[in-house]
This record gives C-alpha cells, sequence and structure tokens, in this order.
C-alpha cells in the first residue's frame, strides 16, 4: 500500500503551489510544511484560496479546467506525478479528506455502512464480512452511540453531528496517513463543534495522524492546530505555531482578524476594530503586497512590491515589509476609538 | 442626522410611553405536525410556551442550539407563520386586532434574514428592492428611489456604483447592508436580526455588527438579536435569552448571564466556546450528543437527560421561570428554593 518512507519526510509539502482556474490566480505561490504527527490549520477568508489549497493536494480539481503549477508532496507521494490509477490509490489510502456538508458528501441512496465497507473493500482485498467489521469498529472509534444499528441508517436519518462523525470513520477507514479536513465543524452547533475538535485531537493523538484543517474560525482553529498558517488573496501571509499567531503575530492581517473578534471588544458600546473594505478581486490582482489596500501600516513600497517571506524567530515566518512595527502595534494595545455614539 | 428627509420622529408614533414594552409575548406556542405513517399524530413542539418582553430602545439577543425554536419564534413574531396560541402585544396593542391590524405592524417591524441572498429578488436591483415596500405602502416611485439612494449611502454603499447592481453581483458583506437598508426602508421600530452576521467573513461580521450599533443610536431603534455565537450576542445585547427545546431556559441583563449563567445549560453554552488560548484548550465537552429532538421532548425539564446537576425530581417537575437576581430568570430547579433538588438554595429571594 503505501511505501515506507525516511522518518525525515514531511507528511505534506507544497513548494511554490499555484493554481489557476482560466485567468484567475487563486493561489499564488504558497510553501507549506506539515511535519508527520502534527495539525495545521489553514485560516482566511472567503476566497483566500485555502480551501482550493486543500483541494490541489488531493488533485480534486477537473486538469482540463484548472492549472496546477508547483511541487506538491504529501504522504511521500508526488502527486502531481501519479497517473490516473495510482491517484485513486492515494485518495483515501494515504491521504483522506473530510468535507464541510456531509450530507452533501454522502451518497444519499446507500447507507453509511454500505459507503464505508465499499470504500474498505476498493483498497483491500478483504471479504465482507470483515469489513463490515471494521466499519462497526470505525463508528465504534468515532463514538457514534448504538453503532451497530446507526450502520445500517442512511445519511438523512442521522443528526448533524453524528453524519460528520460518520464522515470522519469513512475517511479513516483505508488508515490514510494524512487527513485534511475542509470546515468540518462550520455546518455544526457550538456545543457539536468542540465535541467533534475535540475527537480530532484524540485521533491525531492516538493514531498518529498528521491532519490539515482549514477553518475561517480563529477559535475552533486554536482548539486542534499545533501550526496556524494565515492565507489572503492566495498567499500564506504568517506561519507559526498557534501560540506565536495568537500572542505575537506579525503580519497586520493576522492582527486585524485578532481585533476583529467580538470577545476582543471591551466594553458595551464601544466599536469593534475592523479591517477597511473587502478582499480584492483576484481576476485583477494588484502589484505588490495584496493587503496593502486595506492596512494600516501600508506604504508606497508596499503597493509597489510584494514582500519578501522574512523567517521573524525559528518557524514563524511573515510575508511583510514592516513586520517589526506591525508586532510592535499588537503590543502597544488596541487604538482606542472614538465612541461615536450618541 | 436622518438621511429620511421628511422622517417623523421614532417615538412620535409611541402609545405607551418608555416604560412599556414595545413587545409583549405571553404562552406562546406553535407546534408542526408529523405525517408518518399510520401510527398515533406527532408534533415537532417547535416553540412551546415562551414568555418574554422587549424593551424599548433594548437589543434583546435569542441563543440556542439548532433546532431549539429561534428562529420560529422569529418567524411568529412576524406573522410569517401562524402561531396556535399565545399573546402578542406591540406598544400595549394586540397584535391583529383592531387598533394594530398586521399591516401597520409589519410596517413597524422588519427582519433581517441570515441567506442575505435568497433574501433578495434576484430580478430586482439593490435599488429597486429597498423602494420596493414603499411604493406598496403608498410613498410617491420617485420619493422612495431617493429614500433608497440615501439608505444605501447611509449603510455604507455609494449609491452611484451600487444603486443599479442586481445581488449575484455584489458581496456577501454589501447584500447584507442593502437587506438591512430594506428592512430600515419603511422607518420600523423593532428590527428582527434571525442570523444576520453568521454567514459573512470574521473582518465583515465586525463592520455590519458596528453598522447596527450605528443605525440603532440613529433611527432609535429596538432589535431582536438571534444568533449561535455568544461572542457576538455579548457584545451587541443588552439583554440574553437562552432557549432550549421551545423553551426559556434563562433570561435577563446580559452581563449577568454570561458572566454568572445560572442555568447549567447556558453554562455549557458557554464552555464550548472555544478559547483561543493556546495554552488552555479546552479538556472536555461538557454535553455530550447532538441537541434532542424537538418531536419527543423529555417530560419534567427539557434538558435533564443531558444536565450534570440532575436528580429525581428533574424527570417529574418542570421548572418555572422564576427570577434568581433582579431582571435574571432562570428554569431551573437547582436555583429555585423550595423545589425539592438537593442544590436548591435556602432562602427566598424577593421577586
Amino acid at each position: 500500500m503505501t511505501l515506507p518512507t525516511a522518518p525525515m519526510v514531511p507528511a505534506v509539502e507544497l513548494t511554490g503551489l499555484r493554481v489557476a482556474f482560466g485567468k484567475t490566480q487563486v493561489v499564488d505561490g504558497v510553501d507549506l510544511r506539515l511535519e508527520r504527527g502534527q495539525a495545521l490549520a489553514l485560516i482566511g477568508e472567503s476566497g483566500s484560496g485555502k480551501s482550493v489549497t486543500l483541494r490541489a493536494i488531493l488533485r480534486l480539481f477537473p486538469a482540463g479546467r484548472s492549472r496546477i503549477e508547483g511541487h506538491i508532496q504529501a504522504a511521500g507521494r508526488d502527486v502531481l506525478a501519479l497517473d490516473k490509477r495510482a491517484l485513486s490509490e492515494f485518495r483515501g489510502g494515504d491521504v483522506s479528506m473530510i468535507f464541510q456538508e456531509p450530507l452533501l458528501a454522502f451518497d444519499p441512496v446507500y447507507t453509511v455502512g454500505q459507503q464505508i465497507i465499499e470504500a474498505i473493500r476498493r483498497h483491500e482485498t478483504i471479504s465482507q464480512a470483515d469489513a463490515r467489521a471494521r466499519a462497526l469498529a470505525l463508528l465504534e472509534r468515532v463514538r457514534i452511540p448504538s453503532p451497530e444499528r446507526r450502520l445500517d441508517n442512511y445519511p438523512h436519518e442521522m443528526s448533524g453531528g453524528m453524519r460528520q462523525r460518520a464522515m470522519i470513520a469513512l475517511a479513516l477507514s483505508c488508515r490514510p496517513q494524512v487527513l485534511l479536513a475542509d470546515e468540518p465543524t462550520t455546518a455544526l452547533d457550538a456545543t457539536v463543534q468542540i465535541q467533534v475538535l475535540l475527537l480530532l485531537r484524540e485521533l491525531q493523538r492516538d493514531l498518529g495522524l498528521s491532519i490539515v484543517i482549514v477553518t475561517h474560525d480563529l477559535g475552533a482553529a486554536v482548539e486542534v492546530a499545533d501550526r496556524i498558517a494565515v492565507m489572503y488573496a492566495g498567499k500564506i501571509v504568517e506561519t507559526g505555531t498557534a501560540r506565536e499567531i495568537v500572542r505575537d503575530p506579525h503580519h497586520p492581517y493576522t492582527i486585524g482578524l485578532l481585533r476583529s473578534r467580538a470577545e476582543g471588544a471591551l466594553a458595551k458600546g464601544s466599536r469593534l476594530e475592523t479591517i477597511p473594505g473587502s478582499p480584492p478581486d483576484l481576476a485583477n490582482r494588484p502589484p505588490g503586497c495584496p493587503f496593502a489596500p486595506r492596512c494600516f501600516l501600508a506604504g508606497d513600497r508596499c503597493h509597489r512590491e510584494m514582500p519578501p517571506v522574512a523567517e521573524v524567530s525559528p518557524g514563524h515566518k511573515v510575508a511583510c515589509w514592516h513586520t517589526e512595527d506591525a508586532a510592535a502595534a499588537y503590543r502597544a494595545g488596541p487604538t482606542p476609538l472614538a465612541v461615536e455614539m450618541a | 442626522m436622518s438621511v429620511i428627509p421628511s422622517s417623523p420622529d421614532p417615538f412620535a408614533a409611541d402609545r405607551g410611553g418608555p416604560a412599556q414594552p414595545l413587545l409583549s409575548v405571553s404562552g406562546l406556542v406553535k407546534h408542526f405536525p408529523v405525517r408518518k405513517g399510520t401510527g398515533p399524530k406527532r408534533v415537532v413542539r417547535a416553540v412551546d410556551g415562551v414568555d418574554f418582553d422587549v424593551l424599548k430602545g433594548e437589543t434583546l439577543g435569542i441563543v440556542g442550539e439548532s433546532g431549539c425554536g429561534k428562529s420560529t419564534t422569529a418567524k411568529l413574531l412576524m406573522g410569517l407563520i401562524e402561531r396556535d396560541t399565545g399573546d402578542m402585544l406591540y406598544d400595549g396593542q394586540a397584535i391583529g386586532g383592531r387598533a394594530m391590524p398586521w399591516r401597520s405592524y409589519r410596517r413597524q417591524a422588519q427582519m433581517v434574514f441570515q441567506d442575505s441572498y435568497a433574501s433578495l429578488n434576484p430580478r430586482m436591483t439593490v435599488e429597486q428592492s429597498i423602494a420596493f415596500g414603499p411604493k406598496v405602502n403608498g410613498v410617491p416611485g420617485r420619493q422612495a428611489v431617493e429614500r433608497a439612494r440615501a439608505l444605501l449611502a447611509r449603510v455604507g454603499l455609494e449609491p452611484k456604483r451600487f444603486a443599479g447592481r442586481y445581488p449575484h453581483e455584489i458581496s456577501g458583506g454589501q447584500r447584507q447592508r442593502v437587506n438591512i437598508a430594506r428592512a430600515l426602508a419603511l422607518e420600523p421600530r423593532l428590527v428582527l436580526l434571525d442570523e444576520a452576521v453568521s454567514a459573512l467573513d470574521k473582518s465583515v461580521e465586525a463592520q455590519v455588527l458596528n453598522l447596527l450599533l450605528d443605525l440603532k443610536a440613529e433611527f432609535g431603534l429596538t432589535y431582536i438579536f438571534i444568533s449561535h455565537d455568544l461572542n457576538v450576542v455579548r457584545f451587541i445585547s443588552d439583554r440574553v435569552m437562552v432557549m432550549y427545546l421551545g423553551r426559556v431556559a434563562e433570561i435577563g441583563p446580559s452581563d449577568s448571564v454570561l458572566a454568572a449563567p445560572g442555568h447549567p445549560y447556558t453554562q455549557a453554552l458557554l464552555a464550548s466556546m472555544p478559547s483561543l488560548d493556546p495554552d488552555n484548550r479546552t479538556q472536555k465537552a461538557l454535553l455530550a450528543g447532538d441537541p434532542p429532538n424537538p418531536i419527543d421532548p423529555p417530560g419534567g425539564c427539557r434538558f435533564h437527560p443531558r444536565c450534570a446537576l440532575a436528580e429525581g425530581v428533574c424527570g417529574q417537575v418542570e421548572p418555572p421561570l422564576d427570577p434568581v437576581m433582579t431582571l435574571h430568570r432562570v428554569a431551573c430547579l437547582a436555583r429555585q428554593p423550595g423545589s425539592g433538588h438537593s442544590a436548591a438554595p435556602a432562602q427566598v429571594l424577593a421577586a
């Protein structure tokens, strides 16, 4: 199944990844590295290219309508070099994925059990009964109550949280090394979201899984991820450990994201600090730093030249001309905003 | 400064004075029949006896999991679905009665929905959508369009650029601003916001929340703000109502409810918010499983099967919504003296 790989090879490594649909450059030069057994969160707003980056790892885009450049290495395989047959072995076998809306990802006319058994038997030579026993064990593993009965349920007979657990069971059915999660908790209630996040953390620890989770919720990212990468307009603007990103951000966009959260507002009647404007149109990308038009520190140079990636401390990388000013502005605390209320 | 030139004072239409609740709801019930097979008739108890007041000029936040009845409550308040039983008074007048017919009430109360795209007519420009309500209500066409443009400018969309666009030509945050402008076009006093910022990106969400605060102050509005995000509710609300399976679990000033929650369910909701502290991650979920089905709610206290404080009495007695502090009411036997629960306080608080 999987080739033995040297221990130093990372679980996922993207080098200079560029993805374009027609003339729109959605992902524009992403370098990312995920060590084995680690969890990485990709965060950003809608349209930042975070989901496209994730899907590119499984090559989920039709070749005719997308153009992928760069290098993708995942679970020891060179993904862009795989032929059709190897690719279908790779998907699910080495790297698998869970989606935001499990009701859309499951086939509505087969039971959950049938779909898990199909996935197992597609990848391994194993009897129907053995595959069913393994599917049952998987449902138990993701803590679905009364798994024996649930195995014969259709997806619509389950609640949202249970469907997402079943989806995780399906993703784990062929013992992948890497789990990709695309907004796995966005459609769930807060009380269920925390349960699913804790389950992902437990699976990472117990099975030694490497996880990439895409989310727009910084809170969810901090709950599961060891490292966080912040994306903006198809580029990674800051990467670091969860602690570095939340406590010591060096990019103005990360700072804006942290500041605009409602729990940061001190008093009632105070206003939230916002990032002005809206994300750029990727079809007409301005020269220079894509965040410059919305940035509180932007100077002339920012509008002309894309900043290089600087390493502010080992492993903490930032793409900004003004990293020191930004970090200092964050440490100085929120600028008191005039209360413009009558 | 109002953008609507001939705008009357929002309080001019006021009848009961500032102390009278703008909206007063009691015993609100809505059951939906389930048609399935031949078995006994079953109903979804979406809203099952809800009482609350909305005070003039306040923001009442409503929180709860999916299926708790918060959106059904909003639709009942707007008359989008018909209530089974219950009384709704708007500024002291029974809604649907002679003094406050539905038509005039709907001019005073407007709603903004979660899905900004689905709630706009795709074949109307932004300006036409905003001007539609006033036109139907007898404002001359030219004047309605002028007002629509003024409102667009007020919600931060330059009329020259945006008035002629169709909903699919603008971003989600901009569409939600259009929906807010449309809700304000009839100069309402009450605006219901049903998950109005939930679908927006965080940075856009903050902009829209600020806009809502400004508009409230400028037009003297009262908000009912429904959300599942406790942080947003804490930020915007004066009072918070927590719903569970069609009933009110807790209601009170937001500082008091969210800082010192009385109901174990509110505590669990607060504990399930991500911590945003990498050194102090959540270790254990306080609630297991999914929100239960409102078709067959458990007897007694509806929360008792998932509650850490549950005792025998909780399965038998339905807890009333009683005050634990001034203005802060909780429906939990463990907080109510003489309820038979072992953790109940001894002394009786003056209500």
